[in-house]
């Protein structure tokens, strides 16, 4: 699969090239490399919100865009994008109203991510009202709360401090073990974030985006702070670093990479 | 989005109170300056010698600009000989006028609303139809009102005429201000949706229209004033006998006996835009409560 993009002057950019990315139900993958070598495009790709230039994407056995009408996507983005006239319940019942949950329903299944994201208290709260992690949290309660088979998740944690991003990694995995079959796509700019997350990381190198390496992160299952300081957290996060340092180049070839 | 913490709830909001403080001391301060321009004028007898050309002060004496006084006393007054005081004349024409100029607010609001609906769903349509819709504002009201009226008699709703003039100024605003609230939509909003694979009737309904709310009344605080000034000159070509616009045009021409009955009659007029959009503003705060980023 491949992605070229057109630019304003009229030439073209490889965004993407030669990706061939195979994930399991099941799985935690993230995505991670240098700005600009293309791990969002790629995530939007998958996500069918950008259509791919050549190859395709097969989710399931189905297309990207037949997976998104049937709505197997949960989707967070970098910013939480909730929606200012809803008040915190709402926004997670946003996307229970639009697949056509009856109404004892979406409340009931609203109000259980919420607890699932400790928000619990905050149902009625206007997202204005809550912290920049908190926001966060309740758009990933919004992407769980109609149990889609796959979340796809853009940088989630990127605006975070990192104590609230390492706590938000924890609550992550909770949800993602108690959700079965839950396939997770992450796209990160953290060498630890996608260590201890994943089950597989793929590095991406830029200009044009390629998958450097597939490297496959065997820490014990379920994970908990403590593998942080395993040595093997230690040696995979440098397998990953060097993947990363290789696949850059020199300094100036990632200064003038375009995200 | 910033980490930095937020206040659980809005800080106690004491900007109402310092608003109407600062209303009360402008009307205090605009009636000093109308009182002391005709003080000035009368010490000059009306006259003013500047490097030895004469200035003709004579409109602040009494007969063209009456005092503040005589000008709430002539509420009270009858306007006609033996009639009501002007205050209930004042009421009665301005409740018809009102009526009008809402009927017309409603009119223009629901076409406007529903012409920035279509053009935010078909470029096309707004390429083609938008540059009619800002020519048709360019067109002086006065100019359309009689022909407005010419035709509604014609087809037998001529009580329509008023609120159809009425409806003719505030259309425009709701499609302007509508348009650019449906269209300025945050990409990762929409994209949202996208993964939901949400109609696009979701998304007009939970997305576009939401997002729209503030322009909305922007826009709606505008055509509430101006639906009341399409009213009372909608009324002048109209040959209706009721109206604020038939009382101006009646005490204009009379101005000269009584120049304070015209005046209170403005002042009405003036009242009755404030009041309307109050109303509109009341409402707003209502429907809006989360916070608005940037208002326009």
């Amino acid at each position: 699969m491949s992605k070229t993009f057109r630019t304003s002057d009229g030439s073209t950019v490889n965004a993407l090239q030669d990706i061939n990315l195979d994930v399991q139900p099941g799985e935690f993958v993230s995505l991670i490399g240098p700005s600009g070598c293309g791990k969002s495009t790629l995530l939007r790709i998958i996500a069918d919100l950008i259509p791919s230039s050549s190859g395709s994407v097969t989710v399931n056995d189905k297309s990207a865009s037949q997976a998104r009408k049937d709505q197997d996507y949960g989707f967070v983005f970098q910013s939480p994008t909730l929606y200012d006239w809803r008040t915190v319940i709402k926004n997670v019942q946003l996307p229970l109203e639009i697949m056509k949950y009856p109404k004892a329903k979406r409340d009931e299944r609203a109000r259980e991510m919420l607890k699932l994201v400790d928000l619990g208290d905050f149902e009625n709260k206007y997202p204005w009202q809550l912290s920049g992690g908190m926001q966060q949290r309740v758009s990933i309660a919004r992407a769980l709360a109609f149990e889609p088979k796959i979340l796809l998740m853009d940088e989630p944690f990127g605006a975070l401090d990192e104590m609230t991003r390492e706590r938000m990694n924890n609550e992550l995995l909770h949800i993602w073990s108690a959700i079965p079959d839950m396939t997770v796509i992450f796209v990160t700019h953290s060498i630890s974030e996608a260590v201890y997350l994943s089950t597989r990381v793929a590095v991406l190198k830029p200009r044009p985006g390629r998958i450097a390496e597939i490297i496959n992160i065997d820490l014990p299952q379920p994970r908990s702070p403590a593998a942080r300081d395993l040595d093997q957290f230690f040696h995979l996060s440098n397998r990953v670093r060097h993947t990363l340092r290789a696949g850059v180049g020199s300094t100036a070839e990632l200064g003038a990479a375009i995200e | 989005m910033a980490t930095e913490s937020r206040a659980e709830t809005p800080a106690a909001d004491h900007s109402g109170l310092r608003t109407t403080l600062t209303t009360i001391l402008i009307v205090i301060v605009l009636m000093l300056v109308w009182e002391g321009a005709k003080a000035f004028g009368a010490a000059t007898n009306y006259q003013l010698n500047v490097g030895g050309s004469t200035i003709d002060l004579s409109i602040l004496n009494d007969t063209q600009l009456p005092h503040l006084i005589d000008i709430a006393k002539a509420f009270d007054e009858p306007s006609q000989r033996n009639g009501p005081p002007l205050y209930q004349t004042l009421i009665e024409n301005g409740l018809y006028t009102f009526l009008a100029a809402l009927r017309g607010f409603l009119l223009g609001a629901v076409i406007g609303f529903i012409l920035a609906i279509i053009f935010a769903h078909s470029g096309l349509l707004q390429r083609g139809l938008l540059p009619f819709v800002v020519a048709s504002q360019t067109i002086p009201i006065l100019a359309i009102a009689p022909m407005v009226v010419i035709w509604m008699s014609k087809v037998g709703a001529v009580e329509w005429s008023v609120p159809l003039i009425a409806a003719y100024l505030t259309f425009f605003p709701v499609t302007i201000y509508t348009l650019r609230g449906l269209t300025s939509v945050p990409q990762t909003s929409l994209e949202l949706m996208q993964t939901y694979a949400a109609s696009r009737w979701e998304i007009l309904i939970k997305l576009r229209i939401p997002n729209a709310l503030p322009q909305i009344f922007t826009a709606l605080k505008i055509s509430a004033t101006a639906s009341v000034v399409g009213a009372i000159i909608g009324e002048l070509p109209s040959g209706i006998q009721d109206g604020l616009g038939i009382a101006i045009l009646n005490f204009s021409r009379f101005y000269n006996q009584s120049p304070p009955r015209l005046f209170a009659t403005i002042l009405a007029s003036g009242l009755m835009g404030i009041l309307f959009f109050g109303v509109i503003a009341l409402l707003e705060r209502l429907v809006v409560r989360w916070r608005v980023e940037e208002s326009s």
